[in-house]
């Protein structure tokens, strides 16, 4: 298997768990990914919410990239996801802004190209093949798998079902976690809002804390940097602001798949959580 | 000597408004064969029919084209009126100006004029090739089926019983009642169902017309309207109801539970059952996937216990023959499964959200808590418990587009009956409308919400567990607000959907359903009862959703249609069908494979061109069954198969009128 | 709100109410207003109006009220509403078409729609220079521009010591593209 790999610009800020993770990860269980030469920002939120051109512009130059790498997509970042996502089947089905976008990007995209979350392309490998690599079972982990919006909706491109998705939560069992049937998989965090309007977005993050915690797990699972970073790096403030005391850890999928195959904390950048991670690590073991 | 007389019709204002009907007439006057071209004001009238008759007697008329509406309306009018005036009543052409030109071109006055000009062109140039017609006549056997054993089969069967009539009465499940006999109470009279029901019920397997095939479905039909040939598999029931008395030992001693379908998995019966206490006939059957006797050779009591040695192990499906002239569909519903379509409310997952009909089934004394509302998770008393509405109906995304009509009513009923028998509840109701147009409706809504119904105008978004209650998440769109209710339980009203392989019975019987999967009447406003093939009569939800009033009333409408058939000794056919012309016929059959009434058999005839006894293969068409769709006839390639007032003489000859005049136009510019 | 004369107003706003359909896509009297998008949106609560009275208020041509609005920033684009709607209308993209005729009419913005505008303006503007994101840049741009030089110093700090801020931005070879990309844009909308 072999993708064109789209990072996503926190690919070394704020999300590089993330990049790190799902890079080893991918290299161990024998998913190549290449790195797209030039690529640049989709869009992100506020690239469509500008204007619908710039949206689809941001993405589809990048499409145009991947097109010539004979290659299909994967994105790690559920944000990134989504808009190249929408941005290619927007540039398939309708002729008139395919020609109108690729006269503004001045690199031609043709819709050759597939885009896949890399969720669905670790998932593609089937519970054999990744059963096969497991060294370490998760097998103290209770976990909240935690999809947020973003590769769930709109339907056009979801990965899975936007009221009770699977396809992470079998990676998990398949991995040796437990994970917990629970009702906020796919609430939304607030996401983008952060910066401009902190008080909604810790609202939303403390009411999925609040039910992680009533599900009696000890960590979150997620597949999208906005979410991770929400969940992770706010959890200090909202425990002050709302009186709480949660400490749980959030990691991404790859993390854990990561630590269940057999690589070493270290290799998946588990230290620069938080939230200290740990404790929960200590757990597996 | 062809001379036709053209009538052009104003409609009132309806076409005069926006064509220029003199025009129009004037025009016709010089098109081949016209003798005779004038226009009028209401055509159909008596005095306008009076008008066509003198006319055709004066200018000596053998062919009649008429400018008018739709001929699905006035078609049979006219016709009438020149067979009044001695002509045959297939010499008449209809041009439907109305519906075709003066209302979808309301707004090109000029275009709809020349549209109508041209039509009649057309029209003038087929009626020139029109011959006369004779219609047919067939017997009719004197015997109904009555597909489906709900009210709606129940009253049909009972009507035509009633008239005098034998009818036979076939029923999928082990006992007639469908529906209605889960009900509790029913609005907006709250009579108990049952109450109401079961006599009717028990006149059904007292009537000596009536015989009752319960536990068996209709597997194939052939045959016409007065002469079907029907065949039916009765499944096998392991019980010989000329032995049983119904006494019950078998049951009370059969060691195996199952979840019992009539009480919609809340309740058990036993592997050897009746449905419920008042089933009918009362006299059980044996469930053979769950008998243990059947499965694995073991058990055997209840064979052993039953006082007439009634119970027989070796029972199989028997295959019946019947005749009958007529067949009525009363087929029913079921509930649109929503646990496979709305994740927000849980997929099923929460035991405290369930259907409309649990919760009748809940309040139903007879049912499985003996009448009292509980949560199914804990069987607690529930305090506050929310009603949703619209569930799969008027939700085009996940389910159906159309409204199911009985859940704004019945959820009055279900909220009514929270409030009377739960002391200090609460009921909330989520609706978009509440529609209750029938008598007393908007009343017996309005009693519900002065009993203290909170009616709250929004859609659920979600139901989300919370501790061991339910968070309903809403809006009341009144208010421009979210709201959230902490429910015990929550109660759905979904959807009316046809019931499950309707669309097979659809096939085997030989007429079509609508686009989601309901029975299609012939005429939505002027023939609701019939299907669109001839000697099918439909009653009920069958048809779309109904309530229980409108459901009766379709069952003694289809009961009606059914006796005024069999009152006649023969019936006319239809003479515009197909016919073959063996000469040109290869017999390659093509037109049997397009043919939707199975009308086309195959025949042999002896084949002359060889100068010896061969034979070759030709298609025949059967009378009684061709209903004129002209399918065949388009799709035979050695052009053999000729429609009955369509040939393709006629059609050609007004398509080439048309074209002619368009090359002429083309031309002088 | 003082009575809205409909005569009128649906009338003077025809081009309005159609325009919203196209370019959204979505065929804004489908909506029936059911609510089921209000009662899921994560941030109604922090609106000025309902999900569904947006919706409603294109349906009857109140242009003014819509653009102005803060519900229409707020909108975290979750597409929750869009995936519920019974009517498959899909109100996260009329949400994301309203914001840009919001901001091609130039309406003036305020509270919390305004920092929301102003963050993506500084957001798309490092994109526009760099490429891709540079979150310092964009960071203390925002603060410059609302005045509240500190704001997330803590964060930033704590973002610091995990590594996870750069300094300097990171380009893609050929960056200067975006900036074209936008100019080009810009051009075209302002045609139409
Ligand atoms: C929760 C709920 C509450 C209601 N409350 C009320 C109320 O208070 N008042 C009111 O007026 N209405 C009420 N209704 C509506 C009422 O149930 C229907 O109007 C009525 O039952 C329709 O009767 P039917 O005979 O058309 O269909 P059904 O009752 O569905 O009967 C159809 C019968 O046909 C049988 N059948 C199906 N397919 C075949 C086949 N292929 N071969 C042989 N047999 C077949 C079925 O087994 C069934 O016995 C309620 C509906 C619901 C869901
Ligand atoms: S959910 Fe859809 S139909 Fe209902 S109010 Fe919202 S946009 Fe309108
Ligand atoms: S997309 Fe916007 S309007 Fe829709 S639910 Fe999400 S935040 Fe609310």
């Amino acid at each position: 298997m072999k993708y064109a790999y789209f990072p996503g610009c926190c690919d070394h800020t704020s999300a590089k768990e993330y990049d790190i993770s799902t890079r080893a990860v991918c290299k161990n269980l024998g998913i190549e990914l290449i790195d797209i030469p030039d690529w640049s920002c989709c869009g992100s939120t506020p690239g469509h919410s500008t204007s619908h051109l710039l949206g689809v512009a941001l993405s589809a130059r990048n499409l145009a990239l991947v097109e010539e790498m004979g290659l299909d997509c994967t994105a790690s970042c559920a944000a990134c996801y989504q808009r190249l996502a929408l941005a290619n089947m927007e540039m398939k089905n309708d002729m008139k802004l395919c020609e109108k976008i690729n006269c503004i990007t001045g690199k031609p995209y043709h819709g050759g190209v597939k885009v896949k979350s890399i969720v669905e392309v670790v998932a593609e490998l089937g519970p054999e093949q990744i059963t096969a690599r497991v060294l370490k079972p998760l097998e103290n982990l209770k976990m909240a798998v935690y999809y947020g919006c973003l590769m769930v909706r709109p339907k056009e491109i979801q990965v899975d079902d936007p009221e009770n998705p699977q396809i992470i939560d079998k990676l998990m069992r398949t991995v040796g976690g437990e994970v917990v049937d629970w009702s906020y998989k796919t609430e939304c965090c607030g996401g983008g809002l952060a910066i401009s309007n902190e008080d909604i977005v810790l609202r939303l993050t403390n009411k999925i804390l609040k039910e992680a915690v009533d599900a009696g797990v000890n960590c979150i699972v997620t597949a999208c940097p906005l979410c991770h970073f929400n969940l992770d790096m706010r959890q200090k403030k909202i425990n002050k602001i709302f009186g709480t005391n949660y400490h749980l850890p959030v990691f991404y999928f790859t993390q854990l798949i990561g630590l269940a195959t057999g690589l070493k904390p270290g290799e998946l950048s588990l230290e620069t959580h938080f939230v200290d991670t740990r404790e929960v690590i200590k757990l597996i073991a | 000597m062809i001379r036709v007389g053209v009538f052009v019709c104003w409609c009132g204002s309806n076409i005069g408004g926006i064509v220029d009907v003199p025009r129009v007439a004037k025009e016709a006057a010089r098109f081949p064969y016209v003798a005779h071209s004038m226009d009028y004001k209401y055509t159909c009238s008596e005095p306008g029919q009076k008008m066509i008759i003198e006319a055709i007697k004066k200018y000596k008329l053998n062919r009649v084209v008429i400018a008018s509406c739709s001929p699905r309306l006035h078609e049979p009018t006219f016709r009438k009126t020149i067979a009044r005036a001695g002509l045959n009543p297939y010499l008449l052409e209809m041009v439907n100006i109305r519906e075709q030109c003066s209302w979808v071109h309301a707004k090109e006055p000029d275009q709809a004029t020349a549209k109508a000009i041209d039509l009649v062109r057309m029209a003038v140039a087929k009626a020139i090739h029109l011959k006369p017609l004779y219609e047919g006549s067939i017997p009719v056997t004197k015997k109904a089926l009555v597909i489906g054993g709900g009210i709606a089969g129940i009253q049909a069967a009972l009507d035509i019983a009633d008239a005098g009539y034998r009818v036979i009465l076939v029923e999928r499940e082990p006992t007639i009642g469908g529906k209605m006999v889960m009900l509790d109470k029913t609005f907006p009279t709250l009579d108990c169902s049952a109450c109401i029901s079961t006599p009717k019920m028990v006149a059904v397997a007292q009537h000596p017309n009536i015989e009752l095939l319960t536990y068996a479905e209709v597997t194939g039909v052939t045959g016409f309207i007065g002469n079907f040939s029907v065949t039916v598999r009765q499944k096998a029931r392991y019980v010989d109801h000329s032995k049983c008395t119904g006494c019950g030992t078998c049951w009370g001693k059969c060691p195996q539970k199952v979840p019992s379908e009539f009480d919609l998995n809340m309740g058990t019966r036993k592997a050897i059952y009746i449905p419920f206490p008042q089933a009918v006939p009362n006299k059980p059957c044996i469930d053979a996937a769950s008998c243990r006797r059947i499965t694995e050779q073991k058990c055997g009591v209840c064979a052993k216990v039953c006082p007439v040695g009634a119970i027989n192990y070796e029972d199989r499906d028997k295959i019946l023959q019947l005749e009958v002239g007529a067949i009525v569909i009363a087929t029913g519903y079921d509930l649109f499964d929503w646990t496979t379509a709305y994740g927000e409310y849980g997929y099923g997952k929460f035991p405290d959200v369930i259907t409309g009909l649990q919760f009748e089934r809940m309040v139903n004394a007879s049912g499985p808590t003996g009448g009292k509302i509980v949560r199914p998770s804990d069987g607690k008393e529930p305090k506050n418990v929310v009603f949703i509405k619209c569930v799969g109906s008027r939700d085009e995304a996940k389910g159906k587009a159309y409204c199911s009509r009985v859940c704004c009513l019945y959820t009055a009923k279900h909220a009514h009956q929270v409030l009377e028998k739960i002391p200090g509840s609460q009921a909330f109701v989520f609706y978009m409308d509440v529609r209750a147009p029938g008598k007393a409706y908007e009343e017996f809504y309005q009693r519900t919400v002065d009993e203290g119904a909170r009616y709250i105008r929004g859609r659920v978004s979600k139901i989300c567990r919370q501790g061991d209650k339910l968070l309903v998440k809403g809006a009341d769109t009144l208010l421009g607000t979210q709201v959230e209710i902490e429910a015990d339980l929550v109660v759905l009203a979904t959807a009316m959907i046809p019931s499950r392989n309707s669309r097979q019975l659809a096939q085997v019987v030989g007429f079509s359903t609508d686009k989601d999967g309901f029975f299609q009447e012939a005429h939505p406003k002027l023939r609701p009862v019939e299907a669109g093939t001839a000697g099918i009569f439909l009653a009920g939800s069958c048809q779309g959703p109904k309530d229980i009033p409108d459901t009766v009333a379709q069952g003694g409408a289809a009961a009606v249609k059914v006796c005024a058939l069999f009152a006649k000794q023969e019936i006319a056919t239809d003479p515009m069908i197909a016919e073959v012309n063996e000469a040109l016929c290869t017999g390659c059959l093509n037109c049997r494979e397009v043919c939707p009434y199975k009308a086309i058999k195959r025949k042999t005839i002896p084949d002359k061109a060889r100068g010896q006894a061969a034979e070759r293969t030709v298609a025949r068409v059967n009378s009684s069954l061709c209903q004129g769709c002209g399918c065949c006839a388009s799709s035979c390639r050695s052009g053999a198969i000729n429609l009955n007032g369509f040939t393709d003489e006629q059609i050609m000859s007004a398509v080439k009128a048309s074209l002619q005049h368009q090359r002429l136009l083309t031309n002088r510019q | 709100m003082p009575a809205i004369n409909l005569t009128s107003n649906v009338k003077d706003n025809l081009d309005f109410i159609m325009h919203v359909s196209k370019e959204s896509g979505q065929p804004v009297q489908h909506c029936y207003q059911c609510g089921k998008c209000t009662a899921g949106c994560p941030v109604a609560f922090a609106m000025d109006y309902p999900p569904n009275r947006i919706i409603r208020m294109v349906q009857l041509g109140l242009k003014e009220h819509v653009l102005k609005s803060q519900a229409i920033w707020l909108c975290a684009y979750c597409s929750t509403c869009t995936s519920r709607c019974p009517r498959n209308v899909n109100l996260a993209r009329v949400m994301d078409c309203l914001r840009g005729m919001a901001r091609r009419e130039g309406i003036q913005l305020e509270g919390r729609a305004k920092k929301i505008a102003l963050f993506y303006d500084c957001f798309l503007d490092t994109v526009k220079r760099n490429g891709k994101l540079y979150e310092l840049g964009m960071m203390l741009n925002y603060n410059l521009k609302t005045g509240h030089f500190f704001k997330d110093a803590g964060t930033g700090l704590a973002m610091f010591t995990k590594g996870k801020i750069k300094l300097i931005p990171t380009k893609n070879e050929n960056y200067k593209d975006l900036a074209q990309i936008f100019e080009r844009i810009e051009e075209m909308e302002e045609k139409c």
